[in-house]
């Protein structure tokens, strides 16, 4: 039915009242009026990343091309300490270490390389299982991260970890960047820079990795069919670590 | 057999000060190393973030798992309804909960945080079997206290088969929670395995059997009370069965690995060439916590009765060391292994991937876990002083109503 044989028939209905049409006019004014501010603050909530909460419809994630990292270059571990405050005490034992580059070799084959390893943000986190305290938790985006308020220390996440990409804050900290905080007796990880994320830009190592030339690490939401991270793991294979423990990790590797 | 009397210990003598005393430094010089690892932060210990647990878990674990394990003496009597282990019952739910305080306690001060313990006791994660334990350790002491509570209440003896019964299922769990805290660690080649938790519940059997032969030798000897040959040959024999079944789990536990090619160098690491952990497996867990002792309690009871406690004891003490070295090696040796990220590939960082962690116990880590065994010694000898859990004698005639018919017999 047209519009206008709907308004035809409406005005031609017995009973048509003019003051109860102008009436709800004026209501649908009133409530425009109200609730239109909200709207509008909602959407320019919406296109705020750092105010948004975080959203399933994304998944952040990385793929690291091999091909393209170079055996000797650990810029991404040092963009990864500089943006974070991670300062060694001369402890590599007990030093706090978010990503790191590990050296592979086939001892079949003699086939080497050289790859960074940090938290691979899982979609099934064994880290976030055994949390007794829920600290240790995945957002809606995928990212895995620690709440500092209700960490305890237990250290359980670290034995769960298939990826040893946690470390225990083994000492007194000072001087912490605002962003990424962080404090003695609680556990920590790569946040995939999720400060950064959240005011739309790249994670460090990312940055970083393309700032020497390399360009081996790619960002973006694996999510979203035209990213460009998603073309490229639907055009090539890539790789996961520990694929078979069925952990989904948002971190893939080309090349490995 | 006459109704058993029991008693509180007159916990007045200069000895029971002493002990009292000695204890209370232990818990003392704990209290200063807890204090000392919050306050400079873990890197004083030999901790790191390879081994990321300890010593303190070491004494925590074998502590808790010994706790179920007292119990089972108490069950015994009231749920099989075996007469003899009535009297013993008491001091089994005592030892229960003394030993799971004491290693609850070792655990909390070694959090990196335990001034946010009321954190665990509010925020909960209920896929987490470590969230599910804090219910079971605490529900844990409620129902042996309740348990203890309509043993030693004459009105209400009647319930003390049903509180028996909720309180042997209670442990079972328990223990499968302990041992599935390792069984449910995937990542980890040592652990991931559901044999954990039968393994964790026979570990407890002995363990804390042969931490209650002990303590109730020592309480009776030390306070002038009579114990008969009855008793302590019925809990040798026992614990002789405990002892094999622990071998048998272990067996299993490691057959069942070496089967699988994957995890075969996890193995030969653990059984050949991982060092002290190698040691510890063979010299501490196998033969001194397992062969020797099984020797002693099952080789032909000796016709002297002072000869035969003395084999009982040596062995519950052979079983505890040899228990402290079986856990040494479950959670130190578990986690020096290095995690296989890529298998098949040999690895190496500036992290320690690919190799075997070094871990070297410290002094605050050990003081932490030798206080968390004072404070559960120091429940006990409060304890057995101010409530009447031990009877007033154990002598053959007083506890065995066949002690006499036998004893005719040529």
């Amino acid at each position: 039915m047209s519009s206008k044989t709907k308004d035809k028939k409406m005005t031609g209905t017995p009973g048509f009242d003019p003051a109860r049409r102008s009436f709800l006019a004026a209501m649908a004014t009133v409530a425009g009026v109200t609730l239109a501010p909200g709207v509008v603050l909602y959407g320019i909530s919406k296109s705020s990343p750092a105010n948004a909460a975080a959203t399933s419809d994304v998944r952040w994630g990385m793929l690291i091309d091999l091909g393209r990292c170079d055996n000797g270059c650990d810029d991404c571990v040092s963009a990864c300490a500089k943006e974070n405050g991670l300062r060694g005490f001369g402890r590599p034992d007990t030093d706090a270490q978010w990503i790191r580059k590990v050296d592979i070799k086939d001892p079949e084959t003699g086939y080497s390389k050289s790859l960074p390893v940090m938290c691979q943000h899982c979609e099934k986190p064994p880290c976030v299982d055994v949390c007794p305290t829920g600290a240790s938790f995945k957002r809606a985006d995928g990212i895995v991260l620690v709440n500092k308020h209700t960490c305890i220390g237990c250290r359980y996440c670290m034995m769960a970890c298939p990826y040893k990409a946690r470390s225990f804050v083994h000492e007194t900290l000072e001087d912490q960047k605002p962003h990424a905080p962080r404090g003695k007796g609680t556990v920590e990880s790569c946040t995939l820079c999720v400060h950064r994320i959240d005011s739309d830009r790249q994670p460090a190592c990312v940055e970083a990795c393309s700032d020497s030339g390399g360009g081996a690490m790619l960002f973006g939401d694996l999510n979203d069919p035209d990213s460009e991270i998603s073309k490229r793991v639907a055009t090539y294979a890539s790789q996961q670590i520990r694929a078979d423990l069925g952990l989904n990790p948002g971190i893939r590797y080309r090349n490995l | 057999m006459k109704p058993i009397t029991y008693s509180e210990l007159k916990g007045n003598s200069k000895p029971f000060y002493a002990l009292a005393a000695i204890l209370a430094v232990f818990i003392l010089i704990a209290l200063a190393c807890a204090y000392y690892m919050e306050h400079s932060g873990h890197h004083v210990t030999g901790m790191t973030n390879q081994i990321v647990w300890g010593m303190p878990h070491v004494f925590a674990i074998f502590l808790i798992v010994a706790a179920s394990g007292a119990l089972n003496v108490a069950s015994i009597g009231t749920v099989f309804g075996k007469p003899i282990y009535k009297p013993l019952g008491r001091l089994s739910g005592l030892l229960a909960i003394a030993l799971l305080v004491g290693g609850l306690i070792v655990l909390v001060l070694d959090l990196g945080r335990p001034d946010r313990l009321i954190v665990a006791m509010t925020s909960y994660n209920f896929k987490s079997i470590f969230a599910w334990n804090i219910f079971l350790y605490v529900g844990f002491m409620v129902v042996v206290a309740a348990y203890l509570w309509v043993q030693m209440e004459r009105r209400m003896n009647r319930f003390a088969k049903t509180a028996g019964m909720l309180a042997f299922i209670w442990r079972l769990v328990l223990t499968t929670g302990t041992g599935s805290i390792f069984g449910f660690l995937v990542a980890r080649e040592a652990y991931d395995s559901a044999i954990m938790a039968p393994l964790f519940i026979a570990m407890s059997f002995s363990f804390g059997l042969a931490v209650y032969i002990l303590i109730l030798l020592a309480a009776y000897h030390g306070s002038n009370r009579d114990i008969g040959n009855v008793v302590t040959r019925k809990l040798g024999r026992l614990l002789g069965i405990f002892i094999g079944t622990v071998l048998f789990f272990t067996a299993i536990q490691h057959l069942n690995n070496l089967y699988a090619a994957e995890h075969g160098a996890v193995e030969r690491f653990i059984l050949v060439d991982g060092g002290i952990y190698t040691l510890l497996f063979w010299a501490g867990q196998v033969v001194v916590g397992g062969l020797i002792p099984l020797f002693l309690v099952f080789r032909p009871a000796s016709a002297d009765s002072q000869d035969s406690s003395r084999d009982i004891i040596l062995a519950s003490i052979l079983v505890i060391l040899g228990g402290f070295a079986q856990v040494y090696v479950i959670v130190i040796g578990g986690q020096a292994f290095p995690l296989n990220l890529f298998p098949g590939m040999e690895v190496s960082s500036g992290f320690h991937d690919g190799v075997v962690s070094a871990y070297a116990p410290s002094f605050p880590e050990i003081g932490l876990g030798l206080g968390g065994v004072a404070l559960a010694g120091l429940i006990i000898l409060l304890g057995i002083k101010v409530l009447r859990f031990l009877p007033v004698s154990l002598a053959d005639a007083a506890i065995d109503p066949h002690h006499k018919a036998a004893s005719s017999k040529p």
